[in-house]
């Protein structure tokens, strides 16, 4: 049975998206008050759990596509990812059984119940990454064969672009942010509907589950006064790597992104502990001494050492107190086929991935 | 007027403080008298009480006051009070964009309700570079001041998606709802704050409640002053540390808000003759942390709250934590627990050391021999194993406070300020600290030296210029701008400088903002 999502379930789950964020993903303010307001509208959001998807449901991604700094000023209409999904959905001459988010890391994460909400349909709870990365190709939809198209793209005004074929995934890209440039710099997408078998395979099961519960530890920790952070690393499987000080930052942009890294110095248990961290968007590796302990695709974590809070890589200042978290990403974004995608060496790191210990419960890799 | 003049100047700088009404006489870098009166309910009475003391106390001439500055937290305790907010039209001009989330959406339910529920939509708004999102339209907004008119509000607020880049349409629709509502207060968004719309937007609305309060304060302080027999330009000191003249603080009340941190940190800037530094400016209750930049306070990069209402304002970035002269001391635990909880202002009464029975913080400073107040022989039964811990959990508190506040690993200076500044020993993790004479008027003296400024923060496309180019360009934008509203040319410096390349845009999009302030001329 779908379960309905209430007002606090979202206040959670923009806590725990942003955690997932794992320093990227956008901040999901905007995103929480949007799907808080579908609520007071009295519509419904509901969430399905993978296993209760039929093989041949229809399930499209939903989401955000354009400049951060655009989308805080310019806010939606409102119906935008509604238009590009009634568009989609009359090309593919079938409705939608469900929605479901692309990267549950940040802002993006909450966008398919904005969207499932005025669709009236469920909202899948898993993910295509388990996580946020900034390319759009770095999903396990993507990685495991899924194209992105035929997708649309829909603005305020009412103007809707079908992308019927497409060369490869990159001309999408390249076409996509065109329209998106000349939409006025965001624009709602959804992108090929995949069949419910594909994405029982594929996609990440549990993470909207996963970022409410995560956002409540956070919410609760607060209430009473004690540290959100060991209670993390358990419901996650991860590991606490340091409570340390941030003493130095470099930062710049390289072709839209925003890279650097971080020097860090033990603080509390960790005194005498120095490690490093880099980053593009999202946090990639965590190397203590000469030794690169984590790295992408496993998620490196950044939390307020008092709040619990996620600190995303454009709020990172010097003397900062962070508490950093190691936690093992799925199964799927593992594999060899994976890793050319998402793993250290796609990110320009010359390292092979030393994944962290795997979550338990959790098969190893399936075959895709 | 040259720098020289300037120097020779007499001028007066008020702080009206919630507690306290202070104010100091100063020439040049010179302070003459500083005093400290109670504030009174009706403003007025206390600032006269002040202006009088003082001018007094330095035996200066009325007519010789060349300047006066006052600093004042009236119209954000309103806020946070929500006291004295006037009903007011909330008009967005953004059709058919920003219909997802109305105005006030993320307000407490009582600050929205003090405001009222009047929202309207209309065409208006444009894109990054400046083109229109949709045609502006007059008959609509015509309509709509029809509509506000029939329900009978006084306040207006107008908000254009990216109007920062653009305000023509603003400007518009200002004057035509002026023409059908001409006794409205109207502000628009341009005029406020920078691009994020519904922080934006909330100040604005926030700034258009807050108008009629502003003109009967704003006037009653122009009384007070005027009833003292002093003639000479009056301003009150905005968020940045800046003047603002009294007709703009009239129209924007908002641009008042964090006056106060502004000011005590730029006094013990001015006191300390620092221009970086870490300030801690010790209250009662709580100690305010801040770095200083080249005199200025650093910026807040992210969103600030007043009264529960997230706005876009330009707020120095300053932090609390709960340890101020007042704060109670519970030797339960090994390592003894110091504040949030305090007396407050109530420790002359109920500190140990001023004949109460509660151990407070400044009892501690007492017995451990960082002070002298009231009487010791009070606290003779205080185990010095207590002092010892107390005195290290304060100085532990003060340097997580200032490791908090650096931005980079550079020794920098340690001002300490405000009247919980005994608290502090001589050094704060290692680090000599600075406690100025006039400590505890800091306020007063950061309004009295208040600079005149400009900004200018706006999109640039680098593919027809060069980044240099642009910042020259905004440079001098900024520079023109200050210059005419009363900055002597000479004593311009750029104070903030920043470009920011907007990803995912043609054209090489870069934000581009330069401050600029500088003395001003009278």
């Amino acid at each position: 049975m779908p379960r309905l999502i209430t007002a606090s379930d979202i206040e959670a789950l923009a806590i725990g998206t942003a955690i997932l964020g794992a320093g990227g993903g956008g901040d999901p303010y905007l995103t929480k008050l949007q799907c808080l307001q579908e609520l007071r509208r009295g519509r419904r959001v509901s969430l399905i759990a993978l296993d209760e998807l039929a093989d041949d449901a229809l399930i499209v991604p939903v989401g955000g596509i354009g400049a951060p700094s655009i989308s805080i000023e310019k806010l939606e209409q409102g119906e935008e990812g509604l238009r590009a999904l009634r568009a989609l959905e009359e090309f593919a001459g079938r409705p939608a059984t469900a929605l479901i988010a692309a990267e549950i890391g940040g802002g993006n994460g909450l966008t398919p119940l904005i969207v499932a909400a005025a669709a009236g349909i469920d909202v899948v709870d898993a993910d295509g990454m388990g996580r946020a990365f900034p390319e759009m190709q770095m999903t396990t939809f993507s990685i495991y064969g899924h194209r992105s198209t035929p997708a649309t793209l829909a603005d305020e005004r009412g103007n809707v672009v079908l992308f019927r074929s497409v060369a490869s995934e990159a001309w999408y890209e390249k076409l996509a942010r065109a329209a998106v440039v000349s939409m006025g710099g965001t624009a709602m997408g959804a992108e090929a509907p995949m069949p419910g078998s594909y994405v029982k395979r594929c996609a990440v099961p549990g993470t909207v589950t996963r970022c409410i519960e995560l956002g409540r530890l956070v919410q609760e920790a607060n209430r009473d006064h004690h540290s959100a952070i060991p209670l993390i690393c358990e419901r996650e499987h991860g590991v606490h790597l340091m409570t340390a000080k941030i003493v130095d930052l470099k930062r710049h942009l390289r072709g839209g992104f925003s890279v650097g890294e971080i020097h860090l110095e033990g603080i509390d248990a960790h005194v005498g502990d120095r490690a490093r961290i880099a980053f593009q968007n999202e946090y990639l590796s965590f190397e203590r001494g000469s030794t690169i302990e984590v790295s992408v695709p496993d998620l490196i974590v950044l939390l307020d050492a008092d709040s619990g809070h996620a600190i995303s890589t454009d709020i990172l200042r010097y003397g900062q107190r962070v508490a950093v978290l190691g936690l093992p990403c799925h199964a799927l974004l593992r594999t060899p086929r994976a890793l050319e995608v998402v793993g250290p060496r796609a990110f320009g790191l010359d390292t092979e991935f030393k994944p962290l210990p795997e979550m338990t419960g959790i098969a190893g890799p399936r075959s895709v | 007027m040259t720098v020289g003049d300037w120097q020779a100047m007499i001028r007066i700088g008020v702080d009206v403080g919630g507690t306290n009404t202070d104010a100091v006489i100063m020439t040049g870098r010179e302070i003459l008298a500083a005093v400290k009166v109670p504030t009174t309910a009706d403003v007025t009475h206390g600032l006269i009480d002040a202006l009088q003391r003082v001018l007094d106390e330095a035996a200066i001439e009325r007519a010789h006051v060349s300047l006066v500055v006052i600093g004042t937290t009236h119209f954000t305790n309103a806020v946070v009070e929500r006291r004295h907010l006037a009903p007011t039209a909330a008009v967005r001009l953004c059709l058919p964009a920003a219909q997802c989330l109305p105005p006030m959406v993320d307000w407490p339910a009582d600050s929205r309700g003090a405001v009222g529920d009047h929202v309207y939509f209309a065409q208006g708004g444009v894109e990054f570079d400046g083109t229109p999102i949709a045609s502006f339209d007059p008959t609509e907004i015509r309509r709509i001041g029809a509509d506000i008119r029939a329900r009978g509000l006084e306040s207006i607020a107008i908000t254009g998606v990216f109007a920062p880049v653009r305000a023509d349409y603003e400007r518009e629709a200002a004057s035509l709802l002026q023409d059908e509502c001409p006794d409205a207060f109207i502000t628009m968004s341009s005029s406020i704050g920078q691009l994020g719309f519904l922080e934006r937007e909330s100040a604005t609305i926030l700034n258009s409640a807050l108008r009629r309060l502003a003109q009967s304060t704003v006037a009653s302080l122009c009384r007070g002053v005027a009833e003292c027999g002093i003639h000479a330009p009056m301003f009150l000191s905005q968020n940045d540390g800046t003047l603002l003249e009294v007709e703009n603080a009239k129209l924007f009340p908002v641009l008042t808000f964090a006056s106060g941190p502004t000011n005590s940190m730029r006094g013990a800037a001015f006191l300390s003759g620092q221009d970086d530094a870490i300030v801690l400016d010790v209250g009662g209750t709580t100690t305010d942390v801040g770095l200083l930049h080249r005199g200025f306070p650093r910026q807040a990069s992210t969103t600030v709250d007043i009264g529960g209402v997230r706005t876009n304002f330009r707020m120095p970035d300053v932090f609390s934590i709960g340890l101020g002269g007042g704060s109670l001391v519970d030797d339960a635990t090994p390592v003894p627990r110091i504040g949030p909880a305090s007396v407050g202002y109530d420790i002359r009464r109920r500190g140990r050391v001023f004949g109460g029975d509660t151990l407070t913080a400044t009892d501690i400073a007492v017995a451990g021999g960082r002070t002298t107040l009231g009487d010791p022989a009070r606290l003779s039964d205080l185990g010095q194993d207590l002092v010892s811990r107390g005195l290290a959990r304060i100085d532990q508190l003060l340097e997580s406070a200032v490791e908090r506040a650096r931005i980079s690993p550079q020794p920098i200076p340690i001002i300490v300020v405000g009247g919980g500044s005994i608290l502090a020993g001589a050094h704060v993790g290692g680090v000599p600290i600075i406690r100025p004479k006039h400590f505890a008027v800091a306020n007063a003296i950061g309004a009295a030296i208040a600079q005149t400024g400009a900004e200018v923060d706006r999109i640039y496309m680098l593919d027809t210029q060069s980044r240099e180019s642009a910042l020259a360009n905004a440079e001098g934008e900024a520079r023109s701008k200050a210059i005419a509203a009363g900055a002597i040319a000479a004593t311009l410096n750029v104070t903030e400088r920043e470009d920011v390349p907007l990803a995912y845009l043609r054209g090489n999009a870069t934000r581009v903002r330069v401050k600029v302030v500088g003395e001003r001329a009278l």
